[in-house]
């Protein structure tokens, strides 16, 4: 499946919008020839590829103004692109459509200590943010994984969380305002520099919307204080249902962790050797606790929390004792992804969200389907937001393994539903998990979806067929997937 | 389907089917705010109880008429509470009014919205139709986030049937803690402290005086205490009851409209005269006054902000802040799609839909 594919675009259409835009943009912005429009094939999701008839890269929010009237007279569709390490497809581009890339809007327009705001254009990374404001004593609070290389625009348009949203919440509690050019070419601003705006809060709905709204070309994101001190406890289970109770045992206790994150002893066997973190590989579950705030306010709860996870049973304690031993801690659960892949050729990250109290049913699912699909199955764990990350592991080169990793996840994605989560908690939907979409919205409420879009994009023209399927594809989808015995939509004609 | 569901739904159908006006109230808390009311009233009343509340998983999913009070019980039994501080205004309030008004209370601060707290909501939409939107789980960003958009929609888009909040414990240790300070020093204090890591949990100002909260880990707010002074306000907590309830003395007077004005926490103080209140470290202020209609809205678009007509007042001059023509548009189009026949609370929020 990672063959690239020939182009599906007409030359006469692919010169009739590169004439177009070159009218609208400086030339130098327009790209079409295949060695420039190659990198933009796929985004952080490299088995899903397609080759894009232009890339665009604008230099202002006028230039953008003028590529979406062009493209929306040409009725050329759009994909926006941030920094491309989207792990759902969501930045793949369309055959005969237009990359639109944000990557030349990356100032930093003002960054205010103290109204503690920033006014960022969409290119800029996310990291870049918490450097600039660090001088101030504030940081940007979402931190995905990502964050040395993804783009608040990215942020934006996946609702980007990351290891600290329990307590700190995701991009769409951290962001104030965004501007945002529509695809008929109007300039509107949703949020404001206050706490609120008039009016329904277009700002909620936009966040996390995967580009289908619009272009984003400045943001203005709430700057929070660093904590003083940070510590973190790792503490080790000799049972996954052990580690799960200790997790609401913390939270009964009336704890909001500042991190709290669990991986398994598959995991923890996969990153030992590669980080050396110092963690217990007999153990079938580890821990990590964390607290910040100021010195005497991260003693007091890291006492509480001591008690807690002793009193859950727990085999072993380990309180950090320096900064450097706290980053340690975290180093193994911060590079479980590239140490899936060096015990693996490849592996496929999923993204589902479940209640806290399914856990231990959930991994024992997947540790079944291991069984069924013939792989198997690292599981790190955002515990404290119940947002569960399985690594599949496969090797792409062998006969239909890929196709079984798919098969995998879309299984653990109907578990996670079926136990009262989601299919994804932060990555996104995109092109990856579209199928999935069929089975946890009814098409009336994919309908509603659409209505939604349709008020921003009447023409469909943005990032259309990600993140919200339509009906055929569920028909399509429905064919291969019978559920509780049934095929899904009985009273639809299949094609 | 249960018994009211069944209710909403035919009246629903019906008028759409006849473009005939619903008003959907809950206990009627809020009449006074928003626009005109409309229609024949649904009651969301008979549709009640908590559905699900696992004190473990930080999250509550209640139907739409469940007082607030239920809530709040269940909530305080388990140490719990909902952290945005909704105003009660009256022991009727419903979760669904809550959600639907979309007003948080002295905890908006520093913890956030209502908006902020929504994880998941239930609609019927104008064919009567059950719609499921978020969830019961933290992270979600499986379709577009729907539930946020209901949120402060005043019922605009059709009947929120149940939603999923997150909830919070109580912390384990609060002071109230007074200061004499003028509006000026009183914005510059409370940005400057936003900006360093205290336990501000919530402020107010007026008449001279700067009231805030201190909130979270015993030594925390110990060690707070001693770094900011001040004086100990001993009834504290009814003290934040009273702003939160409007039942303060400076809401007492109500001779004059009361316009609330939300703003960048560092704008300076308002050049309109009439009395102010601040609240949420700078960024809502409270104004009653005679200014006209037209200069409250100028001086808060020049502070960078809007500005609503809370309570009292001559509506015709539009209650919430116009809307940018663009922004306008997307209302107007998200409006006749949700609810083609207009059916659902027209005219509560802006005039024109």
């Amino acid at each position: 499946m990672n063959a690239p594919v020939a182009p599906l675009f007409s030359p006469a259409r692919q010169r009739e919008v590169v004439a177009a835009l070159k009218a609208a943009v400086p030339p130098h912005c327009v790209l079409f020839d295949e060695e420039d429009t190659r990198p933009y094939e796929c985004d952080g999701l490299a088995a899903y590829r397609q080759l894009p008839m232009v890339v665009v890269l604008p230099e202002n929010e006028a230039q953008v103004v003028a590529i979406l009237k062009t493209c929306h007279d040409l009725k050329v569709q759009i994909v926006p692109r941030g920094a491309g390490t989207g792990l759902s497809g969501g930045a793949m581009p369309i055959a005969d459509g237009v990359v639109v890339s944000t990557a030349k809007f990356n100032k930093i327009v003002s960054m205010d200590k103290y109204s503690r705001t920033a006014v960022v254009q969409p290119g800029v990374r996310n990291l870049a943010i918490s450097e600039a404001a660090a001088p101030y004593g504030l940081y940007y609070a979402p931190d995905p994984s990502s964050q040395i290389a993804c783009t608040i625009g990215g942020n934006v348009a996946e609702n980007s969380g990351g290891v600290h949203c329990l307590k700190y919440g995701l991009t769409v509690h951290n962001v104030l305002r965004v501007r945002v050019v529509t695809i008929e070419g109007d300039v509107v601003e949703l949020g404001n520099a206050g706490l609120d705006a008039p009016g329904l809060d277009l700002l909620a709905v936009f966040i996390g919307s995967e580009g289908m709204l619009g272009i984003v070309t400045e943001v203005t994101v709430k700057l929070v204080p660093k904590p003083q001190q940070a510590r973190v406890i790792m503490a080790s289970f000799d049972d996954v249902v052990k580690g799960g109770n200790a997790v609401a045992n913390v939270i009964a206790a009336g704890i909001i962790p500042a991190g709290l994150e669990m991986m398994d002893k598959t995991s923890s066997r996969m990153v030992e050797p590669f980080v050396k973190a110092g963690y217990d590989i007999d153990a079938e579950a580890i821990l990590l606790c964390e607290s910040d705030g100021t010195t005497e306010e991260v003693e007091e709860e890291i006492g509480r929390m001591s008690e807690v996870l002793n009193a859950s049973g727990a085999t072993a304690i380990a309180v950090s004792q320096s900064e450097a031993e706290r980053l340690r801690f975290w180093s193994g659960r911060k590079n479980a992804f590239p140490a899936a892949g060096r015990i693996s050729p490849d592996y496929y990250c999923m993204d589902g969200t479940i209640p806290r109290k399914k856990l231990a049913e959930v991994l024992l699912g997947i540790a079944k389907m291991e069984g069924k699909y013939g792989l198997r199955c690292a599981n790190v764990f955002h515990a404290g937001d119940g947002n569960l990350h399985p690594l599949i592991l496969f090797d792409a080169n062998l006969e239909d393994e890929f196709h079984r990793a798919e098969l995998f996840g879309a299984e653990i994605l109907e578990l996670c539903v079926a136990v009262g989560g989601t299919i994804t908690g932060e990555h996104g939907v995109g092109i990856e998990k579209i199928n999935s979409m069929c089975v946890q919205f009814s098409p009336d409420e994919r309908e509603a979806f659409f209505k939604v879009k349709r008020a921003f994009d009447p023409a469909f023209l943005l990032n259309p067929d990600k993140a919200i399927p339509s009906l055929h594809r569920c028909a399509e989808y429905g064919k291969m997937h019978v559920q509780r015995g049934q095929i899904k939509f009985p009273d639809l004609p299949r094609f | 389907m249960t018994e009211p569901l069944h209710v909403f739904k035919e009246r629903i159908v019906a008028a759409t089917a006849s473009a005939t006006p619903l008003q959907i109230r809950g206990g009627g808390t809020k009449d006074w705010y928003g626009q005109e009311l409309r229609g024949a009233v649904l009651d969301t009343r008979p549709y009640s109880g908590i559905v699900d509340y696992e004190p473990t998983e930080l999250v509550i999913t209640a139907r739409c008429g469940t007082p607030l009070s239920e809530i709040d019980a269940a909530l305080a039994a388990n140490n719990q509470v909902l952290a945005f501080e909704p105003p009660r205004f009256g022991g009727t309030s419903t979760v669904g009014g809550m959600v639907a008004a979309g007003l948080s209370g002295p905890g908006r601060q520093f913890s956030g919205s209502v908006r902020d707290f929504v994880l998941g909501a239930d609609l019927m939409d104008a064919q009567g139709q059950i719609l499921h939107f978020g969830g019961q789980v933290m992270k979600n960003v499986a379709g577009y986030d729907v539930s946020r958009l209901l949120t402060g929609s005043l019922g605009t888009l059709g009947l929120i049937l149940q939603v999923s909040l997150k909830v919070l414990p109580q912390p384990f240790a609060s002071s109230t803690r007074v200061f004499e300070v003028d509006e000026a020093d009183a914005i510059r204090l409370l940005n400057e402290w936003g900006g360093q890591p205290l336990p501000v949990s919530a402020s107010a100002w007026v008449n001279g005086v700067l009231t805030i909260r201190l909130s979270g880990a015993q030594a925390a707010v110990d060690a707070a205490q001693k770094k900011l002074g001040g004086t100990a306000l001993t009834n504290g907590d009814d003290f934040w009851r009273d702003l939160r309830e409007q039942s303060h003395g400076f809401f007492a007077d109500t001779a004059a409209p009361l316009w609330r004005l939300s703003l960048p926490s560092v704008a300076q103080p308002l050049p309109l005269a009439g009395t102010q209140l601040i609240e949420w470290g700078g960024a809502q202020r409270w104004y009653r006054g005679d200014a006209s209609a037209e200069s409250i809205r100028a001086a808060a678009v020049a502070a960078g902000g809007h500005a609503s007509l809370y309570r009292g007042g001559d509506k015709s001059v539009g209650v919430f802040h116009p809307l940018a023509p663009a922004v306008a548009k997307i209302h107007r189009n998200l409006k006749a799609s949700f609810d083609p026949s207009g059916i659902f609370n027209p005219g509560r929020m802006y005039s024109e839909f």
